[in-house]
């Protein structure tokens, strides 16, 4: 973490993201509103690199701003009639109020613990030269369980939103 | 005058917060159904990129007894939200076809 190149990277990424996040809430189209939120996914897989989380950096990319942005392509397309400008509702102001609150909490709160980190050599020490390996021992071991559920969930789900969107019979339509 | 600078912990927890602040606010804020998931996707962003700097940064763990769980959690939060959104995406379409709109201030009625 004490390569100026990483260092660099931090800043240069948390502006990408963090503008892309502005980006979102201030865009007057909808789809323009996509796009940035797609540049806020990128940049945060970028973020994720800098951790050194190579696993997470992709996954991040191929679920995030594959298909989660393409799913959100297909729901605007396959609503045309809707209003595509992106506008407020009246919550705006408690809107921005509750956010400013939760990340001036946040910030607070992540700047007056002593978190006790690792640092410097202890932190390049403590990096494996691939997450890929461990994560998976951890899924299909520790976690074995738990991965069994969200396969069931994913699955659960998937069927749920086809059911959910299924043209019924003509003569129900009707 | 760059290598005084260093990243820490406080740094990732910092753009994590503010990236929550702003998905809340979109989500909160949005008329639109898919613009309120758009504000509901970062702010699990925001989350994920929270548990990774615990989890790169952690010293609460000795080496090698639990090693990236973050990772882990992390994991199964890009699966939660990849099943939201294909739910929350097919109730908005199917809202559009009841009611050409998915203006959430005017969906109002709990009747179809």
């Amino acid at each position: 973490m004490e390569s100026p190149g990483i260092i660099l990277a931090f800043w240069v990424l948390s502006a990408i993201t963090v503008a892309g996040c502005a980006m979102v809430l201030v865009a007057k189209n909808l789809v323009h509103a996509l796009v940035f939120l797609v540049l806020a996914f990128l940049g945060m897989a970028g973020l994720f690199l800098t951790l050194s989380a190579d696993f997470i950096a992709v996954a991040q990319v191929l679920i995030y701003a594959g298909s989660i942005a393409v799913l959100m392509v297909f729901a605007i397309m396959l609503t045309p009639l809707a209003a595509r400008d992106n506008a407020n509702s009246l919550y705006l102001l408690p809107a921005l109020a509750s956010g400013l609150g939760i990340a001036a909490i946040v910030s607070f709160v992540a700047l007056v613990t002593p978190w006790g980190e690792l640092q410097g050599d202890a932190l390049a020490q403590n990096d494996p030269p691939t997450t890929v390996a461990i994560i998976g021992d951890l899924l299909l071991g520790r976690y074995v369980l738990a991965f069994e559920v969200a396969s069931i969930l994913l699955f659960f789900a998937l069927l749920g939103a086809i059911v959910l969107v299924q043209e019924r019979g003509s003569r129900e339509s009707q | 005058m760059i290598e005084g600078l260093s990243v820490t912990l406080t740094h990732y927890l910092i753009v994590g917060a503010v990236i929550f602040g702003f998905g809340t606010v979109i989500a909160l804020s949005k008329r639109n159904a898919v613009a309120v998931l758009m504000g509901v996707e970062l702010m699990l962003n925001a989350v994920n990129l929270t548990l990774v700097a615990f989890s790169r940064f952690s010293s609460a763990f000795p080496q090698g007894e639990e090693p990236l769980a973050g990772h882990v959690f992390v994991v199964f939060v890009l699966t939660v939200a990849a099943a939201e959104a294909a739910v929350a995406l097919a109730m908005a379409v199917l809202v559009y076809r009841q009611r050409e709109t998915v203006d959430l201030d005017r969906i109002n009625l709990l009747h179809g």
